[in-house]
């Protein structure tokens, strides 16, 4: 279509991209058949039909360091400056389920996120914090059940009705599998915990979102942004299947899982990304899973700006990406939005520059419009043509995982993460050689001397000392006898295959500690070994 | 012609700690592999010990570490420990990753040959292999 002399132009996620589109575009493409309205079916405009105008997203920087105490004080900051959820980081001993005087612990207590051992922890983590006007996501995955147990314990001991508390945990262990890393047990019983929380909250805690189903992860290990939808969405299937074979149905939990995407690259094809993703989930749940009630369908999504789009090379110019990260997120249609802050590329964020991403946020709800109609993107004939072109991009890779055998096998033998991980490298060989331009990185390079220098996010040691004491004080002051029943309980659940999360409940509410539920279930289900594959 | 001289230079990329990042560890393996060294991969979550006891086991000229989650210091100051104890000294030992400026002169002092942090070329890791190992 395009005149010779132009060079020709293909997105990330191979659609290539025309000088310019008119309606024959949008026809050829498929026409409008699957746009329809705002909080309709197939919700391509948005799962709700006021979106914005009622109520801006939910703005979740990403935090935690230390211990609880120095925790607790970073989301009060943050809640002092507007942020309106809460988004957990936790330190690589809890996440891979240590207790910080393990020896393995040993060098990381506190360093990537905040330590927790026991439900003490928590509730000196969120002392202080109104958990129903501040929405709580753990950015959890192994030992994630523990952590949500644990959130829901603490909830329950400050008098909140766990029947109505809102929440988010991550909790996707097959993406950990393919990026990430924090994987614990084998596939299967991850897997089968991951049934198990979302059938435990189905019965228990209704309002509660028991996983985030991450396509960004498996984009930041290096596939396309179409791929990125397409392995969250096979992977959110194989969970739906899960339960399902359990005897629940779809309406009972599809309306409580959520996702979590990523944002960097070419603008239009991530917003299209969204929209095209949006109708897609909402034509697999009523159509495959054979729900019933709209709310089953709805893409509810945090998508924020994404680390693999920063960069180390001239760092302040990842408040400009992320400021354009942020845009794209509400052009495209987010429930919540989270930003990685430009030292990341070097450091955890400083209180200074989470707050610059922070106020790029407030900046589109308070300035600059977004909030003031509903998918403001929708009928330019570029952005319709796309949505329809990524669509059937991610219904391509979806049938061929299935055509694979499906992902938890493809996990299984490692056979997703040696494909991603080669796009990773053809991604790196790229930009090395400059054919996928990066700024600041491959074009338009600054002296090394001209470089600013970031500050640090200084890692105490001190902090994880006192963690320790904390848990040696735990362990002195509890009831011994309790913890040692509600672990017996915990292995003999796990043995006969039945839902671990009332046991986990129990360990959780006597004061057991990660490390040692964590051991219990090894126990019985062993540890995950790695497939290395190349 | 490069690959058959490379050929004779077996690798260890190692992952220490509990870090889960290994895009750029398995980008580097696949950059090592394709310059046609021999290149060895742990996996994630191993301890000094463990990289020590592999790269013996597998007899590398060069042992390579990624690290991405700010513990390297600690790590490195471990495998010191080990390389001393079990006469290693000869391995050219690299570290790449979220390795920041500040922190070099004490991986260095530590007897890190290369730092390659986010941002190194492919290309010159490569390189910096052929000519000393």
């Amino acid at each position: 279509m395009s005149s010779p002399e132009l060079k020709k132009v293909v997105n990330e996620s191979g659609i290539e991209i025309q000088p310019l589109y008119n309606e024959q575009s949008v026809e050829d493409s498929g026409g409008i058949e699957f746009i329809g309205e705002p909080g309709e079916y197939p919700f391509t405009r948005g799962i709700h039909r006021d979106m914005y105008r009622k109520r801006p997203w939910t703005m979740r920087q990403y935090a935690g360091f230390g211990n609880p105490v120095d925790t607790n004080q970073r989301f009060k900051f943050l809640i002092d400056n507007g942020q309106t959820g809460l988004n957990v980081a936790f330190d690589l001993p809890t996440q891979t389920g240590l207790d910080s005087d393990d020896l393995r612990a040993e060098g990381e207590v506190g360093r990537v996120g905040m330590a927790v051992d026991s439900l003490r922890d928590f509730e000196i983590a969120f002392d202080g914090i109104d958990l129903e006007k501040i929405t709580v996501s753990l950015t959890i995955n192994g030992s994630a059940a523990i952590l949500i147990a644990m959130y829901l314990a603490m909830a329950e001991k400050r008098g909140y009705d766990i029947d109505k508390l809102r929440g988010t945990a991550q909790n996707d262990i097959l993406k950990e599998f393919i990026g990430r890393g924090t994987w614990i047990f084998p596939v299967d019983a991850s897997v089968k915990l991951v049934g198990d929380t979302i059938e435990y909250c189905a019965h228990n805690a209704p309002k509660y979102s028991p996983v985030s189903v991450c396509g960004y992860h498996i984009r930041e290990s290096g596939c396309n942004p179409a791929e990125e939808m397409a392995y969250a969405f096979v992977i959110a299937k194989a969970y739906a299947h899960e339960v399902m074979k359990r005897g629940l149905d779809v309406d009972e939990f599809s309306g409580r899982l959520s996702y979590n995407f990523n944002i960097f690259g070419n603008l239009f094809e991530q917003v299209a990304k969204f929209r095209a993703g949006r109708s897609l989930w909402a034509k697999i749940v009523k159509e495959d899973l054979q729900a019933k009630d709209p709310k089953s369908m709805w893409l509810r999504m945090i998508a924020g700006g994404g680390g693999g789009g920063l960069t180390f090379e001239q760092p302040e110019l990842n408040i400009v990406r992320g400021a354009y990260y942020a845009l794209i997120s509400a052009l495209g249609g987010t429930q919540t939005m989270a930003l990685c802050s430009y030292d990341e590329a070097y450091t955890i964020p400083t209180e200074y520059s989470t707050r610059i991403s922070l106020r790029t946020m407030q900046m589109l709800t308070h300035e600059m419009g977004l909030t003031d109609t509903v998918d403001p993107m929708a009928g330019s004939y570029y952005m319709e043509t796309l949505t329809n072109q990524m669509r059937s991009k991610m219904e391509e890779t979806m049938a061929e995982v299935d055509a694979e055998g499906g992902i938890v096998e493809m996990v299984r033998d490692g056979r997703v993460q040696a494909k991603v991980s080669k796009q990773a490298y053809q991604m790196q060989l790229d930009i090395d050689s400059g054919a996928f331009p990066k700024v600041g990185v491959n074009c338009f390079r600054i002296d090394e001397e001209e470089e600013k220098e970031v500050e640090f996010h200084a890692y105490n040691t001190k902090d994880a000392e006192l963690q320790v004491d904390s848990l040696n004080k735990i362990r002195a002051s509890r009831d011994n006898d309790a913890v040692a029943k509600a672990l017996s309980q915990l292995k003999a659940d796990a043995k006969a295959d039945v839902n671990v999360m009332p046991a986990i409940m129990e360990a959780v509410k006597a004061y057991a500690t990660v490390g040692e539920m964590t051991d219990a279930m090894v126990e019985v289900f062993g540890r995950y070994q790695e497939p290395i594959r190349f | 012609m490069i690959a058959a001289d490379n050929s004779k230079i077996k690798i260890l990329v190692g992952k220490p700690g509990l870090d889960g990042h290994d895009v750029g560890a398995k980008v580097v393996v696949r950059a090592l592999m394709d310059a046609g060294f021999e290149v060895v991969y742990t996996g994630l979550r191993k301890t000094p010990s463990e990289i020590i006891e592999q790269a013996m086991k597998e007899e590398v000229d060069v042992i390579g570490l990624s690290s991405l989650a700010g513990s390297h210091i600690h790590f490195c100051t471990k495998l010191k420990g080990l390389i001393d104890q079990y006469g290693l000294k000869d391995k050219l030992w690299l570290i790449g990753g979220c390795v920041p400026k500040p922190d070099h002169a004490e991986l260095k002092r530590i007897g890190l040959d290369g730092i390659f942090p986010n941002g190194s070329k492919l290309e010159d890791i490569v390189d910096f292999i052929k000519e000393n190992a």
